[in-house]
């Protein structure tokens, strides 16, 4: 009899799981009601590019000059002027309590200054706590104000001509032209809601039979630690995929997103994803003594896989050491491989170096649950 | 060829040995019955036959098979019931036995957990959870699973742990019937009736095997003298004679006490004038009992729990 690998007590040890599955039927709600709701919360929730900011604005006069300069940043789409100040101190008091995101101030001769070329002088006071919030708002600001004053003074040919001769750079907003955050944003959380059910699930799967005392029994049965392992593993593998198939469709059919590249390449780095995930777990399984440590060590892991993988943060944005150190998170590679597959139709030859980082992780993480696995109680 | 012949056992958890030098041999189709205090090493010593846990040093084979490098093999062939149930509560007693019958490739599969099923009496309850089982139940399905593949060593640790009497006497009949048919059975308890259900017994404290053999020779061994006390106010005699040199047990028995000591000759010098101390009593030599012989071992074995 093969003692390292049989089909057969294999398909022992994933009946069994099947079965225990089904009947703990708030944890098999959980794994598939969960990924959902977090899906329809984060996709709807975040946005990297806020706009309709509240403002304040503090005008000293009120001359056509001013009120073109209002309209014409109302018109970025950044700014919502929800509330006049009477006084400096006024606005300054809005600023600090958060109730407004800018203030901007027009100055008494502003139109003075317009009306005789002299320079005239706006000035916006962003709250910058959260420097995402104002950069977008203050980046539009430059070029808007100036041909929004051009036009103010009638000089519509003068306005036209200035655009013409400044330098002409011409942008394009590749694979996202819109700018819509849930582009991003979708493919990124189904790594993260991958990670984390599936992690966490595996994670608990072996210390449970531990903290039961079913392990001794199972020990002293003839399973193989392989069997063992894929008898654990696979099952929530299994759950994963339909995790992936109720995110894939609930991102095309509520939010839109864009599957350009091609169905089989997407699925089957997924697939190698999933699988490194769960082999991840079951090594943490492997390690703990309880599902409390199986818990604590996945939150361990959870947490800086999330901050430096990229799904929160640029990821060019980080400091060399911090970006090598992302790195050694699958859901690094998994983002890289799945938003150029969905967004940009990435084909193999594109993101095949990420590909094998993920194979890496699931040799690496079978490796280390097989030499972690106890054979004995000891 | 002796079923279980290991010796120089030596099991230690951080700083504790928890079993020290420990031999055993037990032959084919023998009822060995192991007896000690708890936290003595039973547990361990089992787990350490059956594979489960690795020994500090010592050697020995089970069924032939080396306990150090042929474990799997021995897996296959030995039943183990644990002390604690160990099956899945969450699947049903059929799902269970299921599970056992496709582990062990038992064919045809849903023959063999019909038949256990039906040894059982429980063909009708075959789809109610195990978690749901009272305790005698859960103790017989345990027993059941662990001998479907047909292993030619039984080990059990404490198995009767909480089950009522007649349980207790059922599932001893079941010992018996299944060691009259080859199988060779180690079973741990703390249970003196038990012990005397036993071929042979064999005595562990504090990690350290401190007596073998029959129930009759571990007695004998043990060179113990008994007295029966028997009178009115046996309380006042106890404390009494717990105060004599060679006196080493007085423990109450129904209307007697029994008085155990080692020196024979200091015993009876001991208890020479308590029938002119205490009107009324009197004096009869009296057997000496198995738990006389294990309150002697335990009095006298070094507890290395408490360090």
């Amino acid at each position: 009899m093969n003692t390292f690998f049989s089909p057969a007590r294999l398909n022992a040890l994933l009946a069994k799981e099947f079965i225990q599955m089904r009947r703990d039927r708030v944890t098999f709600a959980m794994m598939l009601g969960v990924p959902l709701m977090l899906l329809i919360l984060f996709g709807f929730a975040i946005n990297n590019d806020p706009k309709r900011l509240p403002a304040a604005l503090l005008a000293m006069s009120n001359d056509q000059y001013s009120r073109a300069m209002v309209t014409a940043l109302e018109n970025t789409g950044y700014y919502r002027f929800d509330h006049i100040a009477e006084s400096e101190a006024e606005a300054e008091r809005l600023l600090e309590r958060g109730t407004v995101s800018f203030v901007v101030t027009i100055p008494a001769d502003f139109g003075t200054r317009v009306a005789r070329g002299d320079q005239p002088q706006i000035l916006i006071d962003a709250d910058a706590t959260d420097p995402s919030v104002a950069s977008g708002a203050i980046s539009t600001l430059g070029t808007v104000a100036s041909q929004a004053l051009l036009r103010a003074q009638g000089k519509q040919a003068a306005a036209a001509e200035n655009a013409r001769s400044q330098l002409d750079v011409v942008v394009h907003r590749r694979y996202n032209p819109e700018g819509i955050s849930q582009y991003n944003i979708v493919p990124g959380l189904l790594g993260v809601i991958l990670q984390m059910t599936m992690v966490m699930m595996t994670a608990m799967a072996l210390t449970r039979e531990t903290e039961r005392g079913t392990m001794e029994n199972l020990l002293a049965m003839p399973a193989s630690p392989v069997e063992i392992m894929f008898g654990k593993v696979l099952p929530y593998a299994g759950v994963g995929a339909v995790q992936v198939v109720v995110v894939l469709i609930a991102a095309k059919l509520l939010f839109f997103v864009p599957f350009i590249g091609g169905m089989t390449l997407l699925l089957s780095s997924i697939l190698i994803f999933v699988l490194g995930l769960v082999l991840l777990g079951y090594s943490i399984s492997t390690v703990s003594r309880t599902q409390m440590q199986a818990m604590q060590l996945t939150f361990f892991f959870f947490l800086p896989s999330i901050l430096l993988s990229g799904f929160m943060f640029p990821y060019r944005g980080m400091p060399g050491w911090a970006q090598t150190l992302g790195e050694i998170f699958p859901l690094t590679h998994f983002l890289r491989v799945v938003r150029a597959v969905m967004l940009k139709g990435a084909t193999l030859p594109a993101v095949a170096g990420e590909i094998v980082w993920l194979i890496g992780f699931v040799v690496l993480f079978a490796g280390m649950a097989l030499a972690r696995f106890r054979r004995t109680l000891d | 060829m002796n079923v279980i012949e290991v010796n120089g056992l030596t099991k230690r958890f951080g700083d504790k040995t928890v079993v020290d030098d420990v031999a055993m041999t037990v032959a084919q189709g023998e009822i060995v019955g192991f007896l000690g205090p708890n936290g003595s090493g039973k547990t361990t010593t089992i787990r350490m036959m059956c594979g489960l846990l690795t020994p500090d040093e010592g050697e020995g084979t089970v069924l032939g098979y080396d306990i150090r490098t042929e474990s799997l093999k021995i897996k296959r062939e030995v039943g183990y019931m644990t002390q604690r149930f160990s099956f899945y509560e969450d699947l049903t007693i059929g799902e269970n036995l299921e599970f056992v019958a496709r582990l062990y490739q038992l064919r045809p599969m849903e023959q063999h957990v019909a038949d256990t099923l039906e040894d059982l009496g429980m063909t009708s309850r075959r789809n109610q959870l195990a978690g749901t089982l009272s305790g005698g139940w859960k103790q017989r399905l345990a027993l059941a699973a662990c001998i479907m593949h047909k292993p030619k060593l039984l080990l059990l640790d404490e198995p009767t742990a909480g089950v009522d009497p007649k349980a207790r006497r059922e599932f001893w009949d079941e010992i018996h019937r299944l060691a009259h048919g080859g199988l060779t059975v180690l079973v741990s308890t703390h249970y003196m009736d038990e012990a005397e259900r036993c071929h042979r017994i064999s005595y562990i404290s504090y990690g350290k095997m401190l007596a073998t053999g029959t129930v009759a020779e571990v007695v004998h061994n043990a060179g113990l003298t008994t007295f029966v006390v028997q009178g009115p106010k046996l309380d006042a005699v106890a404390r009494d004679l717990e105060k004599r040199p060679g006196v080493e047990q007085v423990a109450p028995f129904g209307a007697t006490l029994h008085v155990v000591g080692s020196d024979k000759t200091a015993l009876e010098a001991a208890l020479a004038d308590v029938e002119k101390d205490h009107k009324g009593v009197t004096v009869a030599p009296g057997e000496t009992s198995l738990e006389d012989v294990f309150i002697q071992f335990m009095a006298g074995s070094k507890d290395n729990m408490a360090s």
